[in-house]
C-alpha cells in the first residue's frame, strides 16, 4: 500500500514507479498526498491499480490511463484523463478544459462542473459530469456517451461524428450539424447504465434528459456540397 | 504560454506580504515564459504626488543619471527611489506633462513604464525568479499586484517588449494569448494620437484600452468593447488604482483560474500558482467564463 508524498517525492518518480507497475502487481492501493497542481500526475499508468489523490491536480491528470482507478479529491486542470482508453477516473471537484480530451474508452466522472471542450473529439470514453459543462463540449466527438447533469454551454456538439451526449439542463446553442435526437428505449437503457456505473441511478430522473447527436450531413462527403468544400 | 499572476488583498494584515506572496505565486510560472519577466504592485501613495517609473532600452543603460538629468530639469527637490534598471520618482502631479515632454524631447530612449499615486510597474529581460530577486519584489507591499511570465511570439525580447503594459495613470495591463490585428490597430491608434513605442501586440491592447477610455468608456466598458475589437486569443488581467479586473476572450484559449477568500482574491495561469497562498484549501476556487467581465475594487 504505498503512500507517496509529492512534496518529498518527485513526481518524476512516482510516475516512474507506477510505470513499472506489472499487471497482475500486488501493490494495488496507491496513496498520493500534497499534489499541490502538479502536472502530470499518474500519467500512462498500465495496471489495474487504485489511486487515490488527496488534493487538487494540474493538467492532464490520469493521461492515457489504461485500467486504473484514479481518484481525485480535488479539482484537476485541463485535459485530466486525456486519451484514456479504459478504467475510471472520478474527480471529486470541477474539471478544468478538455476533460476526457480523445479519449478512447473507460470512464471519467466529474462531481462539480467541467469547463470548455469537455470531450473534444472523444473516441469511446464515457464522461458523466454532475454540473455543468462549458463552450464547445463533444466537438468532433466521434464516440463514446457524454452525460451531462446540469448545463452546456454555446456549440455544444459542433462538427460532432457518432459520440452520443445527454444533457438534463438548457444547452446554451448546438455547434454545426449537432441536433436533438428522440429519447427512444435504447437511450433510456444506455442512460440507466451510465447512471449506475457512476453511482447515480437513483438520484437523477431519466426522463429529464434530452439527447443531442449528429444530423449526419457535414461528416458525409455529399456531392450537392462540393462548392462549400 | 505566458504566465500571469494577481493578487488582490481584501485582508489590510496581508498587505505587507503583497510582494512576497507574488514573488512566490510568479516562481511557479518560469516555465510559462522564462524570457522576461514584469511585476505591477500598488503600493502607498502621497496627495498630489504622482509616481513615475522609468527604464531605459535594457538593463545596461544607466538609469541614474537618467533620473538626475530628467530631477535636474523639473524639480529638484523631487525624491527619486532607484530598484535595479528602473528609477521611481515622486513629482507633484501638475509636473507630469512637463515630465513627458521633456523625456520625449530631451531622453527618448527612456520609457515611462508607469506613472500613478500608487503604481510601480517593474519588468526585465531575464529568468522570472531572478527579475524578482533583482528589484527585491518580496520586500514590497501593497494592496495589489499583478505579474506576467513571458514567452514571446509576437515581437522581441526586450525590456519594453515585456509585461506589464500602463494603461493610462494608476493602470496597467498583463496577457497573454496573441493578437492578430495588431498591426493595423497600431496604425489606427498612432492616427488617433496613442503613443505606442515596440512592435509588440499587447502593448497595442493597451493602447487600445487607453484611447477607449480617452474617449469617456470606464475600464469595464472598455473590455467589453475589446471582445469585439481585437482579433485573436487573450486573457487580460487589469489593475486599476483601487481594483483588478480579468478578462478571457470568448473561446477562453488560454488557462485561468480563481480564487477567493475573506483575505484576498487571487488569479493564476494554473491552481499551483496559488498553492502558497494562505487558507488556499479552503478557498472558493474557480475558472472564469469566457467574455465575461470580472472586476474587484476596494471602497
Amino acid at each position: 500500500m504505498p503512500v507517496i508524498d509529492l512534496a518529498t517525492t518527485s513526481l518524476r518518480d512516482l510516475n516512474q514507479a507506477l510505470h513499472k507497475l506489472a499487471k497482475d502487481t500486488n501493490e494495488t492501493l496507491w496513496t498520493i498526498s500534497n499534489p499541490g497542481g502538479e502536472h502530470s500526475i499518474a500519467v500512462g499508468v498500465d495496471a489495474p491499480v487504485t489511486i487515490n489523490i488527496g488534493g487538487n491536480v494540474g493538467y492532464f491528470c490520469g493521461g492515457m490511463n489504461n485500467e486504473a482507478k484514479i481518484i481525485i479529491d480535488g479539482s484537476a486542470g485541463q485535459g485530466v484523463g486525456e486519451n484514456m482508453m479504459s478504467g475510471l477516473i472520478h474527480v471529486k471537484g470541477d474539471a478544468s478544459q478538455s476533460a476526457g480530451a480523445t479519449g478512447r474508452g473507460g470512464m471519467l466522472i466529474v462531481d462539480g462542473n467541467a469547463s470548455a471542450r469537455c470531450g473534444i473529439s472523444m473516441k469511446g470514453i464515457d464522461i458523466v459530469v454532475k454540473g455543468d459543462i462549458g463552450h464547445l463540449s463533444a466537438f468532433m466527438g466521434q464516440n463514446g456517451r457524454l452525460v451531462v447533469f446540469g448545463e452546456a454551454g454555446e456549440a455544444l456538439g459542433d462538427s460532432i461524428y457518432e459520440a452520443r451526449v445527454y444533457v438534463r439542463g438548457p444547452v446554451a446553442s448546438l455547434g454545426a450539424d449537432c441536433i436533438e435526437k428522440e429519447m427512444r428505449d435504447e437511450h433510456r437503457a444506455e442512460l440507466l447504465e451510465l447512471l449506475k456505473a457512476s453511482g447515480e441511478d437513483h438520484k437523477v430522473d431519466i426522463a429529464e434528459f434530452r439527447r443531442y447527436g449528429s444530423a449526419r450531413k457535414l461528416y458525409n462527403f455529399n456531392i450537392d456540397n462540393a462548392g462549400a468544400y | 504560454m505566458c504566465g500571469i499572476a494577481g493578487l488582490f488583498i481584501k485582508d489590510p494584515k496581508l498587505e505587507p506580504q503583497l510582494g512576497e506572496l507574488l514573488a512566490k505565486m510568479t516562481s511557479t510560472l518560469c516555465s510559462r515564459g522564462p524570457d522576461s519577466a514584469g511585476f505591477a504592485i500598488y503600493g502607498k501613495g502621497e496627495a498630489g504626488m504622482t509616481k513615475v517609473t522609468i527604464a531605459g532600452p535594457s538593463d545596461a543603460y544607466d538609469i541614474d543619471s537618467a533620473a538626475k538629468k530628467l530631477i535636474a530639469a523639473i524639480d529638484p527637490t523631487a525624491r527619486c527611489v532607484r530598484r535595479h534598471s528602473h528609477a521611481v520618482i515622486s513629482f507633484k502631479t501638475g509636473d507630469v506633462p512637463r515630465v513627458e515632454a521633456w523625456l520625449t524631447e530631451n531622453l527618448p530612449e527612456i520609457t515611462v513604464m508607469s506613472e500613478g499615486a500608487r503604481l510601480e510597474i517593474y519588468k526585465e529581460v531575464g529568468y522570472p525568479d531572478t527579475v524578482a530577486s533583482e528589484f527585491e519584489i518580496a520586500k514590497m507591499g501593497g494592496t495589489h499586484g499583478i505579474s506576467h511570465t513571458r514567452m514571446a511570439t509576437e515581437s522581441a525580447v526586450t525590456t519594453n517588449g515585456a509585461h506589464p503594459f500602463s494603461t493610462g495613470a494608476d493602470q496597467c495591463l498583463v496577457h497573454n494569448g496573441s493578437l492578430s490585428n495588431h498591426a493595423s490597430l497600431r496604425r489606427e491608434l498612432r492616427r488617433d494620437g496613442i503613443k505606442i513605442k515596440t512592435e509588440n501586440d499587447t502593448e497595442v491592447a493597451a493602447g487600445y484600452l487607453t484611447r477607449q477610455m480617452r474617449g469617456g468608456q470606464s475600464l469595464g466598458e472598455a473590455l467589453k468593447a475589446s471582445i469585439d475589437d481585437l482579433d485573436g486569443f487573450f486573457t487580460f488581467v487589469v489593475g486599476t488604482e483601487s481594483g483588478f479586473g480579468v478578462l478571457r476572450d470568448p473561446i477562453a484559449c488560454k488557462p485561468a483560474v480563481m480564487a477567493e477568500t475573506d483575505q484576498y482574491v487571487a488569479f493564476a495561469s494554473e491552481y499551483k500558482t496559488l498553492t502558497c497562498l494562505p487558507g488556499i484549501k479552503t478557498a472558493r476556487v474557480w475558472e472564469p467564463k469566457p467574455a465575461t467581465v470580472y472586476f474587484w475594487e476596494h471602497n
